[in-house]
């Protein structure tokens, strides 16, 4: 058995229907990791014992007849997520050693849906980077070419899953981390509205702008995921109490009446050739499904990646004050250079004399942001664009110029800023390399989201060429 | 002092909130006394992940001590994150609030005038060091108790001009959180923490002074009163001498009863102040506040001000009365009981004053019953009275000329004569009232 074969939904037919157990299918995903991870280097930590044991009990619920949305589903957690017992280490060596005594919100969620955990996932150390490069845990490698890279902060997650580890993975989204991995790794990714998803438990990176989401192979099986993870939390002031709808009843293959903008913005210099064909046959199909296609205008974006380092870093740079070498085992020399850069660039911009300048310039600058989408979804239904503006780039091509690193977030910071939901779903290849569209709605508009990547991914099917794999 | 500097003090008061659990988890916020990390969380420990989900309570608490302060509620409020580095502030960073707190520009009525409030805002505790001996080597400990803990912090403008003032102040501040029944407002468990600051003035100078010294964490008013008295003198010979006082952080020393330096404003720190991403912005309606202006108790000075005029009672009574609002309760409670039975409010209110009476333990209508037997004793005839005590101040000559020549505690002596002459159980409270007046004319006869 391999999981790469099996969607979520198929591998729950297949537990129901006594194919096979949630043992073997769990055994099928460690295998896997067993035999591939060495290369792509897409887990942290491998729980296999507890794997096998919720495993084992899975098995038992199911011969009882027990019906949950996850049951016996093996799944995996970015090393961002605090998980009771298992360490957690957000790919930094400063917690190196950390052993939470409790679970994020979305770990308690996912398993009483009856997911098994099979590992803590890979990523760029505290959630800083685009590239999945900067994990002290070294770098993930992309399945479809181990020498390019899969796209981060949330690197391990979307190679699990392409790769036949899990079945599902979590990621963290604060500019882009689960969109640009998805859409270089050959799957969808959900960046959820702001507040949609609980943060508690989550390593925070900045706070006011991240969204808590995750990877499968199809659009189907996120809007499944995001049914179990979406919704209030008492511990999480910033989820309201906003309804969680059905997720899958509104798939469809008619896209009839809804209008999709295109952002001029996103579609202009510094845009991949490739890319930039790639988002055009994307929209082709779109409208052969019945959507209007409408030039739009987001006029602020070119300020998007300013206010974003400015916002993003002085948050991160509050967020990490807590690991000041007290607590937690490691001190702060444990610290790589990017987490420094942005601690340092976020104490610089909330200083006394300099915070006018940055810090509430950038906020009044995010408020335009806002607004810029605000004025396009009086237009518009929803936001068409290419994830990133070039298709995946060589491990090491960016590692020495951290703007040219940040500047691959360029389209993706922008929903962030906003709070948008962005489901990022495989649009093609590359040169072989994977690439996605994103599609950005208003807030809480993820079942229109999931309506249009579903009509999308009908026609277009990308998510099922696998990556060869030395087997 | 001299006239020639006018002391500019402000002061920073920390009232620790009585609420059931603390600001932003749902731990007990009732720390005093209990085993060290015993009511901690992933919260108020402030772990990876864990995020602060505001207390109702306390910001509503917050919001009336505001009011009881006659500020200005502000509808739009927010949180904002403090960072600083220390090793009891579990997050790297105290919530608090910066440039919206809940209440603005309130002020306390004194004696001698109005001291203006600047703001009201809520925040949360920090843990508490402990440092230890353990085996010889030295070590410090983290107590996360007290991490969370709801704080209101109070600040006034710099408008005292003395201790007592202050001191007058601190009072009415400490009765009337406690009328609201939001703090225990206890010294010695730290409910209550003073911070003034002080400067000098040349008199004649306008505008403040260009230094100032604050005091940090004095836990009673006593040492408030001496730390601000000692501030005064040390300032004003620096001053003298031609130099200008350091601007300083200094802390109170009650074994050397001095203050002395602790971080001199050049180390000050860059709080990197901004809103506290984690909590969206609290509103609350002019409804809703004016709804928690509603709930306000009737406070200390107006509860004074309508004993003395529902009760014919004294200002001196009803400031003792209502000093707290239990025995001011108790009060009402009684006075109504005595009522039905021909007692004036005055002799309740004189039983609670002098009388010890344990207002927990006894019930008002006990307390009743027990004035109407020392009233029913008292049934003695005045004439009989008189004529009595005359006869004892005659046979007690030396007790009398003590007495007028102020040894007034003798008064106790004679007192038990006449009763002795009595033979019957009556008001010895009467009976010294009657001697008083009695030893006032007798000695104007001679």
């Amino acid at each position: 058995m391999n999981l790469r074969n099996l969607t979520i939904t198929e591998a729950k037919e297949g537990l129901k229907n006594k194919q096979f157990s949630a043992v073997e299918l769990t055994q099928a995903a460690l295998d896997q990791i067993k035999l591939q991870d060495n290369n792509l280097n897409a887990f942290i930590t491998v729980t296999e014992n507890e794997a096998l044991d919720a495993a084992g009990h899975a098995d038992k619920l199911i011969t009882q007849g027990e019906d949950k949305p996850l049951l016996g589903i093996p799944i995996a957690l970015k090393d961002l997520f605090s998980t009771k017992g298992i360490r957690t280490t957000a790919a930094s060596r400063v917690l190196d050693n950390y052993v939470p005594q409790y679970d994020a919100t979305v770990v308690t969620r996912l398993k009483e849906a009856g997911g098994v955990i099979v590992g803590k996932t890979n990523c760029d150390a505290w959630a800083h980077g685009s590239s999945g490069e900067n994990s002290d845990f070294d770098p993930t490698k992309n399945p479809y070419n181990l020498e390019y890279v899969p796209g981060g902060s949330s690197s391990g997650s979307p190679v699990a899953v392409t790769s036949g580890m899990s079945l599902m993975a979590t990621g963290t989204d604060t500019g882009g981390s689960i969109r640009l991995p998805a859409s270089f790794c050959n799957v969808v990714g959900l960046k959820p509205t702001y507040g949609r998803v609980s943060r508690y438990g989550i390593v925070a990176m900045a706070s006011s702008l991240d969204s808590i989401g995750h990877f499968t192979k199809t659009v189907a099986d996120s809007a499944l995921v995001l049914g179990i993870t979406a919704g209030h939390d008492p511990l999480d002031a910033t989820t309201p109490n906003h309804s969680v709808p059905n997720y899958n009843e509104f798939l469809g293959y008619d896209l009839k009446g809804i209008r999709i903008g295109v952002p001029k913005e996103y579609y202009a210099q510094g845009l991949d050739k490739n890319m930039h064909k790639l988002a055009d046959d994307a929209l082709k199909v779109l409208i052969s499904r019945g959507a209007n296609v409408i030039d739009i205008t987001l006029p602020y974006s070119q300020s998007a990646i300013a206010v974003y380092y400015i916002i993003q870093t002085a948050e991160v740079s509050s967020n990490l004050g807590r690991y000041d070498g007290i607590r937690y085992g490691n001190d702060r020399s444990y610290f790589g250079d990017e987490a420094k850069r942005r601690i340092m660039l976020g104490t610089y911009v909330l200083s006394a004399g300099y915070y006018d300048a940055y810090y509430k310039k950038a906020q009044q600058v995010r408020t335009l942001i806002v607004d810029d989408f605000r004025k396009a979804f009086e237009q518009v239904d929803a936001i068409v664009a290419p994830v990133s503006p070039t298709p995946p780039w060589k491990i090491g091509a960016k590692t020495d110029d951290p703007l040219a690193m940040y500047l691959s977030d360029i389209f993706t910071v922008t929903a962030n800023i906003a709070g948008l939901p962005g489901l990022a779903v495989p649009a093609g290849f590359i040169n072989g390399l994977p690439s996605g569209i994103q599609i950005l709605g208003p807030h809480f508009s993820e079942d229109k989201l999931f309506k249009i990547g579903y009509a999308y991914e009908q026609e277009t099917q990308f998510w099922k060429e696998a990556p060869k794999l030395n087997e | 002092m001299n006239n020639k500097y006018t002391p500019i003090i402000g002061l920073e008061v920390h009232v620790e909130l009585k609420t059931n659990s603390k600001m932003f988890c749902s731990c007990s916020a009732d720390y005093f006394g209990h085993q060290p990390n015993s009511h901690t969380c992933p919260i108020c420990l402030g772990l990876p992940g864990a995020l602060p989900v505001p207390n109702r309570q306390a910001i509503e608490w917050c919001i009336m001590i505001g009011q009881a302060l006659n500020c200005k509620i502000n509808q739009f409020s927010k949180f904002d994150r403090k960072n600083y580095f220390y090793p009891d502030l579990a997050k790297g960073f105290q919530t608090s609030q910066y440039d919206l707190p809940f209440g603005e520009n309130g002020f306390v009525q004194l004696k001698k005038g109005k001291i203006r409030i600047r703001r009201v805002h809520m925040e949360e505790d920090t843990g508490k060091l402990i440092h230890e001996d353990i085996k010889g080597e030295s070590f410090s400990l983290i107590d996360f108790n007290r991490s969370g803990v709801p704080l209101v912090e109070i600040v006034t403008e710099p408008d005292f001009h003395d201790a007592n003032d202050v001191v007058e102040y601190l009072k009415k501040l400490q009765t009337i959180v406690r009328y609201l029944e939001v703090s225990n407002a206890d010294m010695e468990k730290g409910n209550m923490r003073l911070e003034p600051n002080i400067s000098l003035q040349l008199q004649g100078d306008d505008g403040l002074p260009k230094y100032k010294v604050e005091v940090k964490n004095i836990n009673s008013f006593s040492f408030v009163d001496k730390a601000i008295k000692f501030e005064i003198k040390r300032q004003q010979e620096i001053l003298e001498s031609g130099k200008t006082p350091v601007q300083e952080t200094r802390g109170w020393n009650e074994f050397k009863n001095a203050t002395v330096s602790q971080r001199v404003k050049e180390e000050a720190n860059d709080y990197r102040y901004f809103p506290e991403p984690d909590i969206p912005p609290i509103i609350y309606s002019k409804n809703q506040i004016e709804q928690l202006k509603e709930k306000l108790p009737e406070l200390q000075e107006t509860k004074q001000m309508r004993f003395v005029k529902d009760y014919q009672l004294t200002e001196y009574d009803a400031e003792i009365l209502t000093r707290e609002k239990i025995m001011a309760d108790y009060f009402e409670e009684a006075a109504q009981v005595a009522a039905k039975h021909k007692l004036t409010p005055k002799q309740v209110a004189n039983h609670l004053i002098n009388g010890k009476v344990d207002v927990e333990q006894l019930l008002p209508a006990d307390l009743i019953k027990r004035i109407m037997e020392s009233t029913r004793v008292k049934q003695i005839d005045e004439n009989e009275l008189n004529n009595i005590i005359t006869s004892v101040l005659t046979a007690n000559e030396k007790a009398v000329a003590d007495y007028k020549s102020g040894k007034e505690t003798v008064i106790m002596f004679l007192v038990g004569q006449v009763m002795r002459q009595i033979k019957k159980k009556v008001d010895a409270q009467m009976i010294k009232e009657r001697l008083k007046i009695i030893l006032y004319k007798y000695g104007s006869k001679n």
